[in-house]
């Protein structure tokens, strides 16, 4: 077989689960010093692809090369062995150890360790590629950045030359993601090969040299950035043309439903981290929340359904304070929270439960009775299928075999669903790809057409401008401003996500 | 060489009842070497084994007193299990539902017997609901560990019979021996079809608890709990309630379970009224997948296990721990293959450059 210059070379992969053709005679070939980038809509075979490159699944037929020698892997150990090492979106880090603990844990098979020597050669490593991490810090105490990078020194330090990173930027910060990219680039610098997953367009075009087009678990095309855009690599992805635009619709009323007034609350280490927030919003307008990631954007959102407690303040909600009321209260009157963790499955899915019962886990109460209603739910399902192009085998398929993205249109196609009057919702678009998202602000429009008050949190300001009415910025717990989303600019929005008020030009 | 362990994907339930008939056939040509070699026909052995188990009303009536309290204890257990709070205190609330019971049948036995029997059910369901309540409470309000609070309360409820029997409740007409006296016959479970009505509880229950996990609000939230916390706040449900009514009717079943064992079969309270079930039942439960129908399968067999294991002891003069070996044997077994069914073992003979070679 001949693979010419490719440093990896995957031919012919298929996997099947069950009835679902994962990937389909797919292929990729990676040079060394390259940075690698898969697309692909949601449910298009990226992960599965990379997971049997990383030897957690074994592919149902096709062959892997490595340096034009053929490998079978039956697990990441062997993957690693050959230099193929992947970042996962879900860490698996030991929280209770230190960085140094978590980096030598079940790598060394001797009976002793030596430290001293290890950490030597650990140091030597993150000389090489600049890595900035604190080797006796526990990994409790870091961000989601700082775990990130121990990940990659873990890695590399098990000798991985060739580095998968899947949706690594999904759950960080921007100016995480800069230094995220610099690490990138180093390593292809030192001739290794990084594979890199996203569904944000600027940033593939940004870093990648080459990117590789999936669809549908096929291989569409592989072509050089510099001689691509967006707008073809999009319609390669999705198959036909497609309108990138965010489109806005002007806010219908002037009536105020939602007021909170002087909202503080402590975390448990009783560190306030909401600090008196004050807001207003109307009926059927999209409010946007802009902050850096950890502002209390978490907190604000809980605080909102009744699941975060607060220490003093008022939350009301067309004239009744809602404040120190239970979840319950918060669902019957009207008020929807969907927060998109960085986990994702963290709170509001039940990952081994099938599409029926995550819907009718916000479904049972409202019905009379002793028992659970399922058609209902299961006939919801399959309207949210329908609806949002959701890809899955059927209604009663666990839901944590779904990919990624379609995982969360699950979530937000239920909580659109319960026909909220205001609706909280944080990161709707994390880890969609790029028509979905549109999807999806199309439906928040929608929402808002209705009547519906949107809270939107999210941390791509590009989204914020384009479809919210106003936004409100928000730093280390406090508001440093609202302004008018059609006049504001990324520069003012930024300077304030620091903790600059002085240019508030609310209305 | 190198051998690894890889985890599989979930399997179809025709796989599963492949592997799980595969082991059981392995586990038959494991102890049927062992019966070759002490001296005796395999062949012969099992048949007899099922005709002590199945061959005669009376066998089959054994078999089915000891399926009833595997049943309903696993059922039990499997509530609170679907909740992922392992509760291994069953042997404790089995005591103290037998307790409670009996308590009634001692100093009530005046009252007409469906009145009687009546009280006796409810007592033992608040005996083993209060002994259920306790570690709940200690887990919904402190987060204590669960597993080591039932497991200590076993031996508190323990300690507790063998001081009535040794102590206060010890039967003066009993010439010293160290027993509590029997129930009057007002106490006793009738019998339907020549068993104690204790079967029919049994199926009752099962047939409750499946429609209570399966179908109803409580038994849903109860599932979502089990798999996570946070969506369980994020929904609104009472997780300190939820965990409360549980555990009440996780350790309320395993009460009624010491109230037939009372009533039905030792006919007053003694400190080996469980026979192990309570640990016993984890085992049931587990393997049958915590789904009742399953459960009640699972017990029979087992309970036919054990009849026909101490039926071919007296039948071919063997030794209790011949018998013993024959069920570890085939627990051994069966338990492996759940192993199996979730793990693939990879044999890697040669290295993975030759591997390429064979190729070319
Ligand atoms: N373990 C599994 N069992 C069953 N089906 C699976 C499993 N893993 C993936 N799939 C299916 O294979 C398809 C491809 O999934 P994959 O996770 O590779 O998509 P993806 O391209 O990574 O998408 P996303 O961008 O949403 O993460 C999906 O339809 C998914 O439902
Ligand atoms: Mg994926």
């Amino acid at each position: 077989m001949k693979n010419g210059s490719a440093y990896v070379s995957m031919r012919d992969i298929t996997k099947i689960f069950g009835t679902v053709k994962a990937t389909d005679n797919m292929n990729l070939d990676v040079t060394k010093g390259e940075i690698h980038a898969l697309l692909g809509e949601n449910g298009a075979g990226k992960s599965t692809l990379m997971n049997m490159l990383s030897g957690i699944y074994i592919p149902d037929s096709g062959h892997i090369f490595i340096d034009n020698k053929e490998n079978r892997f039956t697990s990441p150990r062997d993957a690693i062995k050959a230099g193929v090492g992947m970042i996962h979106q879900h860490f698996k880090l030991v929280e209770v150890l230190t960085a140094l603990d978590n980096i030598l844990l079940g790598y060394n098979v001797g009976l002793f360790v030596n430290k001293r020597i290890q950490k030597e050669q650990i140091n030597k490593i993150m000389e090489k590629f600049q890595l900035d991490v604190d080797l006796d810090k526990y990994v409790f105490d870091m961000s989601v950045g700082e775990k990130q990078t121990l990940e990659i020194l873990k890695t590399l330090y098990r000798g991985a030359r060739i580095l998968i990173l899947d949706e690594p930027t999904a759950v960080l910060t921007p100016q995480e993601t800069v230094k995220l990219f610099k690490i990138m680039r180093r390593m292809k610098n030192q001739d290794c090969s990084v594979i890199f997953i996203s569904h944000k367009m600027n940033e593939v075009m940004e870093i990648a040299d080459r990117v590789t087009v999936l669809r549908k678990g096929r291989t569409i095309d592989t072509l050089i950035k510099e001689n691509s855009n967006p707008q073809e690599l999009t319609e390669l992805m999705v198959g036909r043309p497609v309108d990138l635009s965010i489109k806005r619709i002007d806010k219908l009323t002037d009536k105020v439903v939602f007021k909170v007034r002087n909202l503080r609350a402590d975390n448990e280490e009783k560190v306030e981290v909401l600090k008196g927030i004050n807001f207003e919003m109307y009926q059927g307008e999209i409010l946007g929340v802009a902050g850096i990631a950890g502002s209390g954007q978490k907190e604000l959102c809980e605080a909102l359904a009744g699941l975060y407690p607060i220490k003093e303040g008022e939350i009301s909600f067309k004239g009744e304070d809602l404040a120190g009321k239970n979840p319950k209260e918060f669902i019957t009157r009207g008020i929807s929270m969907s927060f998109i963790p960085e986990d994702r499955l963290g709170m509001g899915l039940v990952a081994n439960m099938d599409m029926v019962d995550n819907i009718l886990l916000k479904q049972y109460h409202k019905s009379k009775g002793f028992l659970v209603k399922r058609k209902p739910a299961a006939e919801k399902a399959k309207e949210i299928i329908q609806k949002l192009d959701v890809i899955t085998p059927g209604v009663h398929h666990p839901i944590k075999n779904l990919s990624g993205g379609n995982i969360q249109k699950v979530l937000l196609g239920r909580e659109l669903d319960s026909h909220p009057e205001l609706l909280i919702t944080a990161y709707p678009v994390r880890g969609l790809d790029i028509n979905t998202c549109l999807k999806i602000y199309d439906i928040l429009n929608e929402e808002k057409k209705k009547g519906v008050s949107i809270l939107y949190i999210a941390e791509d300001l590009d989204s914020l401008l384009g479809l919210c009415d106003r936004i409100m910025v928000i730093s280390n717990g406090e508001v440093t401003g609202i302004v008018d989303a059609r006049k504001a600019t990324k520069e003012q929005l930024g300077l304030m996500m620091l903790g600059n008020k002085e240019v508030d030009n609310a209305d | 060489m190198q051998i690894r362990l890889v985890k599989k994907a979930d399997i179809g339930t025709r796989r599963q009842t492949l592997i799980f008939l595969a082991a059981i056939f392995l586990a038959l040509f494991t102890t049927g070497l062992f019966i070759l070699f002490l001296g005796l026909n395999p062949i012969r052995v099992y048949i007899s084994m099922i005709n002590g188990a199945f061959g005669s009303a009376y066998r089959l009536e054994q078999t089915f007193v000891n399926a009833i309290p595997l049943i309903i204890t696993s059922l039990g257990i499997a509530i609170a299990f679907r909740m992922k709070f392992w509760n291994i205190g069953a042997e404790g609330q089995i005591i103290m539902g037998a307790f409670f019971a009996s308590y009634v049948a001692l100093n009530h036995s005046d009252l007409s017997r469906p009145v009687l029997l009546s009280i006796m059910f409810l007592a033992g369901f608040i005996g083993g609901a209060i002994w259920g309540f306790i570690p709940a409470f200690f887990k919904a309000k402190w987060g204590t560990n669960e597993t080591i609070i039932t497991l200590m309360m076993n031996y508190v409820a323990l300690k507790w019979i063998i001081y009535l029997q040794f102590g206060p409740w010890k039967d003066p007409s009993a010439l010293g021996f160290p027993k509590i006296p029997n129930f009057a016959e007002n106490a006793i479970l009738p019998k339907l079809f020549g068993l104690h009505i204790g079967w029919i509880i049994a199926l009752i229950l099962v047939v409750l608890v499946y429609i209570f996990m399966n179908r109803s609000k409580k038994g849903f939230e109860i599932a979502v709990i089990g798999e996570s916390i946070n969506t369980a706040r994020y929904a609104g449900i009472n997780i300190f309630r939820t965990i409360i009514l549980a555990m009440v009717l996780s350790g309320g079943i395993c009460g009624i379970v010491g109230m037939i064992q009372t009533s039905g079969v030792n006919l007053t309270l003694s400190k080996e009224i469980t026979g192990g079930v309570g640990y016993t039942a984890i085992i049931t439960a587990w393997l049958g997948a915590l789904k009742p129908h399953w459960i009640v399968l699972v017990s029979v067999l087992f309970a036919a296990l054990i009849q026909g294991s101490s039926y071919i002891q007296s039948a071919f003069g063997l030794s209790a721990a011949s018998a013993q070996l024959f069920q570890a044997i085939i627990l051994f077994f069966v338990l492996g293959s759940e192993f199996f069914a979730r793990y693939k073992v990879i044999f890697d003979w040669k290295s993975l450059s030759k591997a390429k070679e064979d190729r070319e």
